[in-house]
């Protein structure tokens, strides 16, 4: 007796159904590679808390429905889009717009590509035909068994198919920015691929904003190939409307002899399940994962990692911090698996959580799968309110109370932002942080 | 300057200073000796209005003003300091940004401008380079891979950098060898002053060979039970506690 019992569909599984039949002959590229995806999400479903990788974030329960497909942004969309402000306005980049989950070249700035860095919209690439997607989509990583990549997949719309030549380098960082924009309620599947080949540079930030929507869902994927010596650093930015739904996903394959740094600073959003799936793929690599969290109010924010370790000799830092007010809830789950020939990993991880209020609840469960027997691999995890002598060291020399909690906030956080290696970047979540504090009661 | 009358504070149900009173005048150094246990570091904690401490009764004032009502911050801005005897270390809070925004944040209180970058910096320069605190200390976490004796050291800096008018030093002594001690008693020294009163609080007499008292106390279950002039020091010194320990309560 092993048959499969499923639970009566729910409301947004009904409405994800309805959808794919509506629109599926309309989206472009792979039909067959959508259907699959589609199917494999039916089979199971919303993930809920009895599937252990969303045991703290009940997906099924927290998506009472499904929004529409995002239409296409109208003339009083992209006017919201363009003059929104945006978190990374004081960092020099190259910007890559993407509203209500569609490119538009007209905000986005492909003058002057640097030597060997091509980018086209993934819409584009998905009609045409491209050799980089037929080469890497969907299979940078095996994470197709996750539901929420199988529905990005079934659904993806437009995104950014980015690729920098070997030996290249990217001097402006590239900038994805996805903007919801909509007044009416919404769903946004962008799903992008980065390839970045043997001995190139480049720095990519995704910054998820709102200009103007309020009521809306997200699902990005990002796929992500930095090649042997490459050096890649990554950095998402979650900042989204207080209600929207954000699902995202990085899968990163990283090569021999690579330099990965990647960091996720959520500060936004209602729900919010940062994925992150991390194969090291050579020997030989360093990589920082880094991450803060920011939550206030209702906030819930998962992130959730698996960094596999296949090769020999690479080294892992994990590093997240959340600093949780409110009634938020922060979850922190990393998994760290080390292959039976990964000799020699050093794979550190840690997660500290900074409670601010009574009501706030931290969760956190960080795993070591270990085959290989010549490793260093750690974790740990702790959960606190501010020390009280610390404070008091502080107030003692007329620091007033607001400002010694903000002081020593900055500084817990600050450990994880120092991976950061853009010094502008760091200063420029560091006033996001400063603001957000500034703006508790 | 600064007046403690009948002074009784608990903390965890237990009665730690048993009717206090204490009064020192203006620009006077008074030293506070006493056996472990007699309620020395509980007297500095409460000046400075560590929150586990529980006044059950008594007042104290500074130039008249009720101190007990003042938050810790409060009290820093109208000049109380406590130089700490196990001051905290504090990762990721550079000593420089620290000092600045105390600073600045006491200014504020007392309705004066924050002081510039540059007089900041040359502030600091000045009063580090006389305790012999290199730059490359100021940029670290307060106190963060400090010595005993740096962080001794470290609360002399802020002293001369805050400027207060009543300063309670509690234990400066303990943990130093005696060239520490010496930077640390010559930083105390030249802070002494007309209008800054001082509060040395120590178990041993040595220190007050180097910051000589106006007024020597002696603080035994909770109570002032002698007080004399320097001499007092080098008698306790002589013949140790034991006859104030056996003292009746």
């Amino acid at each position: 007796m092993n048959a499969e019992v499923r639970q009566m569909k729910t409301a947004a599984e009904l409405g994800l159904a309805a959808e794919w039949e509506q629109v599926k002959d309309r989206l472009p590229g792979p039909a067959g590679l959508r259907e699959n995806a589609f199917q494999r999400f039916a089979a199971v479903g919303l993930p809920h808390r009895r599937v252990e990788e969303w045991k703290y974030t009940d997906l099924r329960a927290l998506m009472r429905d499904a929004k529409p497909l995002a239409a296409p942004p109208d003339a009083a969309a992209l006017d919201r889009a363009r003059s929104a402000g945006s978190v990374l306005d004081d960092v020099t980049c190259r910007r890559i717009v993407f509203v209500d989950g569609v490119f538009s070249a007209e905000l986005s700035d492909l003058a002057g590509l640097e030597q060997g860095l091509t980018i086209r919209s993934m819409a584009q690439a998905l009609a045409d035909g491209d050799a980089l997607i037929d080469a890497h989509l969907g299979r940078v990583v095996p994470a197709e068994r996750d539901p929420a990549v199988a529905l990005n997949t079934a659904f993806m719309g437009d995104g950014a198919v980015i690729h920098v030549a070997a030996g290249s380098s990217v001097d402006r960082p590239l900038n994805l920015v996805f903007l919801a924009a909509g007044t009416t309620s919404a769903a946004m599947f962008t799903r992008s691929l980065i390839v970045v080949e043997q001995g190139a540079r480049a720095m990519v930030i995704e910054t998820h904003e709102a200009a103007g929507a309020s009521d809306y869902q997200v699902n990005a994927a990002l796929e992500l190939v930095v090649a042997e010596g490459a050096h890649v650093d990554h950095v998402k930015v979650i900042g989204e409307e207080a209600h929207a739904l954000h699902v995202s996903t990085l899968m990163a394959k990283v090569g021999a002899h690579a330099r990965y740094n990647d960091f996720s600073f959520i500060v936004g959003g209602g729900v919010v399940r940062n994925q992150l799936y991390l194969h090291f793929h050579g020997n030989e690599t360093v990589a920082g994962i880094r991450g803060v969290n920011l939550l206030r109010g209702k906030q819930h924010a998962d992130t959730t990692m698996v960094v596999d370790h296949n090769s020999v000799g690479c080294q892992s830092r994990e590093l997240f911090k959340s600093v949780l007010d409110g009634e938020s809830r922060g979850v922190f789950q990393g998994k760290i698996i080390v292959r039976p020939h990964a000799q020699q990993t050093d794979a550190k991880m840690a997660t500290h959580a900074l409670l601010l209020s009574e009501q706030a609840e931290a969760d956190a469960k960080p795993e070591l799968e270990i085959f290989a027997d010549d490793v260093q691999c750690g974790h740990g995890a702790t959960a606190g309110d501010l020390d009280e002598d610390l404070l008091f060291y502080l107030r003692s020399r007329g620091i007033p109370e607001k400002d010694a909690e903000a002081l020593l906030v900055q500084a817990f956080i600050g450990e994880a932002v120092e991976g950061i290696e853009h010094a502008r970047l760091r200063d420029v979540l560091m006033e996001v942080a400063v603001k957000w504090l500034g703006e508790r009661d | 300057m600064l007046e403690i009358k009948n002074l009784h504070v608990e903390i965890d149900g237990k009665k730690i200073l048993n009717g206090l009173d204490l009064s020192v005048g203006k620009g006077e150094v008074h030293a506070i000796m006493g056996p472990n246990g007699s309620g020395k570091s509980t007297l500095a904690y409460v000046l400075a209005g560590k929150d586990d401490y529980e006044v059950i009764e008594g007042e104290v004032l500074l130039d008249g003003e009720n101190v007990l009502a003042m938050e810790p911050d409060e009290r820093a801005a109208k000049g109380v300091f406590l130089a700490f005897q196990y001051p905290i270390e504090i990762p990721g809070v550079a000593t420089m940004t620290f000092l600045r925004t105390a600073l600045n944040a006491q200014r504020k209180q007392r309705g004066e401008a924050e002081l510039t970058t540059p007089d900041f910096m040359r502030l600091v320069r000045d009063a580090a380079g006389k305790l012999n605190i290199d730059q490359e200390m100021l940029r670290r976490g307060v106190n963060v891979g400090f010595s005993g004796g740096e962080k001794k050291r470290n609360e002399i800096l802020q002293m001369a950098i805050l400027q207060p008018r009543l300063a309670v030093l509690d234990e400066t002594d303990s943990g130093l060898d005696i060239d520490a001690l010496k930077i640390v008693s010559d930083g105390v020294n030249r802070l002494r002053g007309p209008d800054r009163s001082m509060v040395v609080i120590t178990h041993y007499q040595r220190l007050l060979n180097y910051i000589v008292p106006d007024v020597v106390h002696v603080l035994s279950k909770g109570r002032i039970v002698r007080t004399g002039g320097k001499e007092l020091a080098l008698e306790l010194e002589a013949q140790g506690y034991k006859q104030y320990q056996e003292e009746p309560a």
